[in-house]
């Protein structure tokens, strides 16, 4: 997704300016679509309206992050700056996309929000080390369960545990450790595997339907305990 | 009680929720619709199926969801 709203060239934007748009528009919406197809400074207007619009969603998604970044040095705004340039291109190319289902500002600070927090959870990682393998996990074995109600769940990991390594490929098994043993963001890894969130997301449930499909076969299930 | 949940969110993490999930690609689309369905109070699930456990296995997509919804919902 990134790569190629970074990558966006003029040409292109302009091509997806000139098509026509479907479907029933709120008054708004319509507006901002009617002026960023327009010419001229009226469409250079809705422009900058458009980026200051991006701009105001990544800084509340930056902020949200704030916490992930405690040890970062420099200037947190610049991750804010360059999300809502990409965030620009991007929505900008894919104008043709927007079919009325939301809001058109709804639908332009979604690639914002993308775009700022894929930024801060790679620069929270940077220069770590993504961890491929289960040393996370080894300490959560050993947690000191009590006897009576934590027995079936033992079972259940030690099920999972053995399944990781006899039912996964070496790279679902990677997968899986980095993401939900290890709790590396999927972008991080996305990069650091040269991947995208969507092909490593479909690792990853490809993984945990094997897992249960392992514990199936030994009679038994996971279902989550409700969280809140 | 405390270990019991620790250890019910670790394999909750691990073995994800179960059901259709519609992925990252789907979810990144749908999105505004489905947050602007739920801040009108109107049945998000049922329009767009597979989206909340995909939220419930995808951390990433998690978060997005939340500000979008954060956002989207602070200007109502
Ligand atoms: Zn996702």
């Amino acid at each position: 997704m990134t790569a190629t709203v970074v990558t966006a060239t003029v040409g292109a934007v302009e091509r997806t300016l000139a098509a026509p748009t479907t479907g029933f528009l709120d008054d708004e919406s319509r507006e901002w679509l009617r002026a960023l197809r327009a010419e001229g400074p009226e469409r250079d207007e809705a422009v900058a309206r458009l980026h200051t619009l991006l701009l105001k969603a990544a800084r509340f998604e930056v902020a949200r992050r704030r916490p992930t970044l405690q040890h970062v040095r420099g200037d947190l705004d610049e991750i804010a700056v360059e999300a809502a340039a990409d965030a620009l291109l991007g929505v900008l190319r894919r104008l043709d996309d927007f079919r009325g289902a939301s809001r058109f500002t709804t639908w332009a600070y979604k690639f914002a929000l993308y775009e700022a927090a894929v930024k801060v959870r790679k620069r929270a990682w940077q220069g770590r080390e993504v961890l491929l393998e289960a040393e996370g996990w080894e300490p959560f074995a050993d947690s000191g369960l009590g006897p009576d109600a934590e027995v079936e769940q033992r079972e259940l990991l030690e099920t999972v545990r053995e399944g990781v390594h006899s039912v996964l490929t070496p790279h679902q098994r990677q997968v899986l450790i980095a993401l939900a043993v290890n709790g590396v963001p999927i972008d991080v890894l996305a990069e650091r595997l040269g991947s995208t969130r969507g092909a490593l997301y479909k690792t990853l449930h490809d993984a945990r339907r094997r897992l249960r499909g392992h514990l199936g076969e030994r009679g038994l299930a996971f279902a989550s305990v409700e969280e809140k | 009680m405390t270990e019991r949940r620790d250890l019910n969110q670790e394999l909750g993490r691990i073995l994800g929720p179960d059901g259709p999930d519609i992925g990252c690609d789907a979810c990144f689309r749908e999105l505004d619709r489905y947050v602007e369905l739920e801040l009108a109070g109107a049945d998000a699930d049922a329009a767009v199926p597979g989206l909340r456990t995909h939220l419930e296995g995808c951390p990433a997509c998690r978060e997005e969801h939340d500000s979008l919804y954060a956002l989207a919902g602070s200007e109502r």
